[in-house]
């Protein structure tokens, strides 16, 4: 992420502005740009969205598989994410093997939903001992202009509360595609999403842009989900070598919780439906 | 207040307490940095190798060394063997770990080197990213590679409702009562005291948190002061 050539002169435009509450696209420091969401990207998945921030664009598809259940979870399914920043997205990316920015996306995003309880493992039990279903969540960068992290998070949880139960023809042990009515097994009441912060030049800001991601001194990803109506942290990541200070933390921390007030019914609008 | 059911360490240790430490600098002596740091039953050593001629060429930096950090478990470091090599989770430490050492070296006398650490986990028992810093910190040192501050690191957390320092895989991975548990690794810097690595995984509350940073904050002082203990007992004499 940091080979990207920035001139001087861009560097110190965008962060004297900053001092100034305003960014090159017009923002003001705290203000994330338009979030646009889309269905149907595939009809062969169990659900496939398209996240936009701005420009910036991920799709994030849901499979379900067959699988024989781990041994000390003979009653539980599976999850796994993946991340894929396709060379199409950036002049950065390359082909091949994943790159340690697409094994952090993917680790973070896996890590946050797992961890919240958002996936009922014991739901995805078809047969203890014998069957369960694995879960998985490709994710796949489009273009990026910023703030992968957040667009592919959002996408992430969208496309799993979308997401529809196949059919599982017992007799041939196979899927019979999906069911019209019925979603995944999920524990809704836990879902969070997440926020990253970067600190450019001295100021706190919300969804980077990719000029400001590049000369960010640290970026701080926050992800709450709710408990009675006040936000609670389910996740957190820093990433680059900047260090927090006392101040700074303060400043995330509130800007966290006033974001989440605003953007979490949106949220869940996304994920679950009005 | 309602004091919640973990109320009593299965060690006997008080919450805000680290298990007990041990760091010893020099053990690896064709290295130019070394060091190994336990806590409790983790155990983690940390080998230093460069400034040296970085390649391939093309990522070579003119204005400066750069830091690079590979951190893995040995197979038998845990019951059920690793495979050997990296995976996604040693992946994203070993990064999460560059950024955190970055924050306080300077390679800049160092134009187009890297300085290698490896980080590797004989034995776990929860807290082997931070074990592995707080060697690669004195390893570093060791080296004598330019440090701005030296770092310490700790992983602090809550078990259903109480706040604890210190986790052992026990607390960390197989406590699922009540609110279950948090696990939160934090690296802290020696003079300025700012954050150079924060992960977090669990459910906390914004206040809870803070209390959590403050917590880790004081015992990285205590770790602080074992680290500078080792580095003035250096206990092997390198190669030359």
């Amino acid at each position: 992420m940091s080979n990207t050539i920035m001139p001087n002169l861009q560097k110190e435009k965008i962060e004297s502005s900053l001092v100034e509450n305003k960014r090159l696209d017009g923002r003001t420091a705290v203000d994330y740009r338009d979030i646009i969401v889309e269905d149907g990207v595939s009809k062969n998945a169990a659900s496939a969205v398209r996240v936009k921030f701005g420009k910036t664009e991920v799709l994030a598809g849901v499979h379900l598989a067959l699988a024989t259940p781990y041994p000390d979870s003979a009653d539980e399914g599976t999850f796994m994410t993946s991340a894929e920043l396709h060379p199409m997205a950036s002049q950065e990316f390359d082909i091949g093997r994943p790159g340690i920015n697409s094994v952090e996306l993917a680790r973070v995003i896996d890590r946050g939903i797992r961890e919240s309880g958002f996936i009922d493992f014991k739901g995805l039990c078809i047969k203890e001992g014998e069957k369960i279903w694995q879960v998985f969540v490709d994710i796949i960068a489009i273009n990026d202009d910023g703030n992968l992290l957040d667009a592919a998070g959002l996408a992430a949880i969208i496309a799993l509360g979308r997401a529809r139960m196949p059919i599982y023809n017992e007799e041939e042990d196979k899927i019979d595609g999906y069911s019209e009515t019925e979603g995944i097994p999920l524990e809704k009441e836990v879902l969070s999403f997440s926020m990253t912060f970067h600190k450019v030049g001295n100021v706190i800001i919300a969804d980077v842009s990719k000029e400001e991601e590049v000369i960010s001194k640290f970026r701080l990803t926050v992800a709450m989900g709710d408990n009675d109506g006040k936000p609670r942290i389910t996740a957190m990541q820093k990433g680059k070598a900047g260090t927090i200070s006392t101040e700074d933390m303060e400043t995330i921390l509130n800007l966290a919780e006033s974001k989440w007030a605003k953007m979490f019914p949106k949220v869940k609008e996304y994920v679950f439906g009005k | 207040m309602d004091k919640g059911l973990y109320t009593k360490r299965e060690d006997g240790r008080k919450m805000a307490e680290v298990r007990p430490m041990n760091a010893k600098v020099g053990i690896v002596p064709s290295a130019d940095g070394s060091a190994s740091f336990e806590t409790g039953n983790t155990k983690a050593i940390a080998v230093v190798r460069g400034p040296r001629t970085l390649h391939p060429q093309h990522m070579q930096n003119a204005q400066t060394g750069i830091l690079r950090v590979s951190y893995g478990m040995m197979p038998f470091s845990v019951s059920d063997r690793i495979r050997p090599g990296p995976n996604r989770r040693s992946e994203e430490i070993s990064k999460v770990s560059e950024w955190a050492l970055s924050s306080v070296i300077d390679l800049r006398e160092f134009p187009n080197t890297v300085v290698d650490v490896f980080i590797q986990i004989p034995q776990a028992d929860a807290g082997t990213r931070v074990a592995g810093l707080n060697a690669a910190a004195l390893a570093l040192a060791h080296a004598g590679i330019p440090m701005k501050e030296m770092i310490s690191a700790i992983g602090v957390g809550k078990i259903d409702k109480t706040l604890v320092v210190d986790l052992d895989k026990y607390e960390d991975s197989e406590y699922h009562d009540g609110e279950g548990s948090t696990d939160i690794p934090v690296v802290v810097t020696s003079r300025t005291k700012e954050i150079a690595l924060l992960q977090l995984d669990g459910k906390i509350s914004i206040p809870e948190f803070k209390e959590t940073i403050e917590m880790a904050k004081k015992a990285c002082g205590d770790i602080l002061k074992v680290q500078m203990d080792a580095l003035k007992n250096v206990t092997e004499e390198q190669d030359e």
